[in-house]
């Protein structure tokens, strides 16, 4: 049990960076961009093409970021220029990315196994810190530390590029673009460009976990990505359910937050009895909609019960006046 | 400093619903010039500013702004030069962003964007001290979300957020007329004080004859797509509601009476 919560854990630290692509489309560019499916999987696919070509890791991720943002661009392209409807862009991208990446793969599954990858060359390096026996006083030992670490400090530190870039000149802009397009536009601000830059970042970043995932599952499957969105979707509002969203720094840490989360709810549903690993994605679907429906019925019930204080509150006050009337008639 | 030129604009062209919006409108504001115009519904009040601001392009004709001709430069560029104060006051502003965010997109206007930080402390202070000019207390909230000040508030930031950059031109489509009574007359005279001090080249739409009076040194009036009166800055300071109703009712009948005159 606490192997399998410890993998859902390091899982969801690699899953957050898609979960932050798909907030900064969502959310801040109001964009219901459907491409993550496709580009999830591009990301992977590209990595594991180089790193069984025998590119270094590293760049062969780098390149997948890439890969995935120019996905995006074109999700862009076909939502400003082509002035097609962004669930239609997204979801054409998506399809034709499917045969993309087949493509870009020559099959349908690539294993990496046998390759270096950034996660062995990460355990390699982690072992020769020796940091491991260290951390043994915490009374579990995991197969290594290594990952889960740099996993951690790789999404904070995109999340922190995030909520600086998003403070610079292009990202006030790019957030208004989601806001108020009328507005941004008679502040000389290109909302064409903005948007294809957004979905660019947006799809860089979703690659990126793609690539990382491929090489941390130790295979690239074109399979991969169905229904990726919903699981981005599903960190984002989990995360703002339960962290808030009051500020973007706010709200990039609730994504992060709420992608961890999702693994390990996904990782407890699992383990009861009469559920099996193809329900996942069912469970998926039933948490987004947990997470959409809970805060309205708690918020709800938050109102009654003012409402009802509120109204004992004057109910009390009007007997207590009306009692003081009734006293100054009698004495009259 | 701006110019129009034999502009013409129909909507829907060849079609049953066809209709002529501007015809051969021509119109010339001096820098500094302060132009108020009014007009019935569908008089092309709207499809004019929208002509200047670059959001629809004239079928004929030429838009020329500080002796460039911008009639092909596209919306987001132009606007580089063009400040605006749309009618709803939802419209100006990005309500999820806060106030310093909201006022740091509209510095950026005459520049291009880059990777600076949007708002850094000089130019917080910078905000503060505008703020301060339109007295209600906006300064002490820099961080507060826009959608959450009142629409006489959001639309007081909206004329700070289109002026306080100095644009060639202001355009005001009807600024005041979502607002209450007394709203309406503080947006009306900060207009009035923002207009003068910076000495903007103003086009405003109003529906309010006495606002179209009492603001600006020209003004013009509008039927069916053409200019149908104009008053001077000498003139304009002999003009009151009444003489411009009866102006509007005289040129009107006139018309009516030369339509008829078409019928029999």
């Amino acid at each position: 049990m606490p192997t399998a919560l410890f993998g859902s854990i390091e899982a969801g630290f690699i899953y957050a960076l898609m979960a932050l692509g798909v907030y900064l489309s969502f959310r801040i560019l109001d964009f219901p961009d459907l491409t993550v499916d496709g580009s999830f999987v591009t990301g992977g696919a590209v990595a594991a093409v180089l790193i069984v070509g025998g590119t270094d890791p590293f760049l062969a991720t780098i390149a997948a970021l890439f890969s995935g943002f120019a996905a995006g661009c074109v999700t862009g392209l076909l939502h400003t220029k082509g002035k097609i409807n962004p669930l239609l862009s997204g979801i054409l991208m998506m399809i034709a990315l499917y045969s993309i990446n087949l493509r870009i793969m020559g099959k349908a599954n690539v294993p990496l196994l046998a390759e270096e990858t950034i996660i062995t060359k990460l355990t390699a390096f982690w072992k020769s810190l020796g940091l491991d026996e260290m951390l043994s006083f915490l009374g579990f030992v995991p197969k290594t530390w290594g990952i889960l670490i740099f996993m951690l400090i790789l999404s904070f530190a995109v999340k922190l590029i995030i909520d600086r870039f998003l403070k610079t000149e292009i990202g006030l802009a790019i957030r208004a673009t989601g806001n108020n397009e009328t507005m941004i536009r008679s502040f000389s601000a290109d909302t064409d460009i903005l948007k294809i830059i957004g979905l660019g970042i947006s799809n860089g970043l979703v690659a990126l976990s793609g690539a990382l995932v491929a090489q941390y599952n130790g295979f690239s499957d074109v399979g991969m990505g169905i229904g990726m969105i919903v699981i981005g979707l599903a960190s984002v509002i989990i995360g703002e359910a339960i962290f808030g969203a009051k500020t973007i720094v706010r709200a990039t840490f609730a994504v992060i937050g709420g992608a961890v989360l999702y693994r390990i709810i996904v990782t407890l549903a699992l383990r009861v009895e009469f559920l099996e690993t193809g329900d996942m994605k069912l469970i998926t679907a039933f948490i987004v909609v947990c997470a959409l429906i809970v805060p309205k019925i708690i918020e709800k019930q938050r109102e009654k019960q003012r409402k009802k204080r509120r109204l004992a509150n004057f109910s009390q006050k009007a007997y207590e006046s009306g009692e003081q009337l009734a006293a100054v008639k009698t004495d009259s | 400093m701006l110019q129009l030129k034999q502009i013409h604009k129909v909507f829907n062209e060849g079609t049953p619903d066809e209709k002529i919006a501007l015809k051969e409108m021509t119109l010339h504001l001096k820098p500094g010039d302060f132009m108020t115009v009014i007009g019935s519904n569908g008089a092309g009040k709207s499809t004019l500013m929208n002509l200047i601001s670059g959001k629809m392009t004239p079928d004929l004709g030429h838009v020329i702004i500080d002796g460039n001709d911008v009639t092909a430069v596209k919306e987001h560029k132009r606007s580089k030069l063009i400040g605006r104060v749309f009618q709803d006051p939802m419209a100006g502003t990005a309500p999820a962003m806060t106030i310093e965010e909201n006022l740091a997109i509209a510095y950026a206007r005459p520049a291009s964007r880059g990777l600076k930080k949007g708002v850094t402390k000089s130019r917080r202070d910078f905000f503060k001290e505008k703020l301060e000019t339109l007295h209600l207390g906006l300064e002490n909230r820099l961080q507060a979300k826009v959608g959450l000040l009142s629409g006489g508030e959001r639309q007081a930031l909206s004329l700070l957020m289109a002026t306080f950059t100095e644009p060639k031109i202001l355009l005001l489509d009807e600024h005041t007329a979502a607002l209450d009574p007394s709203r309406a007359e503080l947006i009306t005279k900060l207009t009035k004080e923002i207009v003068e001090s910076y000495k903007l080249t103003t086009l405003m739409v109003t529906h309010n004859m006495q606002q179209a009076l009492d603001l600006g040194n020209r003004l013009i009036m509008m039927d069916k797509g053409q200019l149908i009166f104009e008053a001077n800055e000498e003139q304009k300071q002999h003009l009151t509601v009444e003489k411009l109703l009866a102006e509007f009712q005289r040129i009107r009948g006139e018309k009516m009476i030369s339509d008829k005159a078409v019928l029999i």
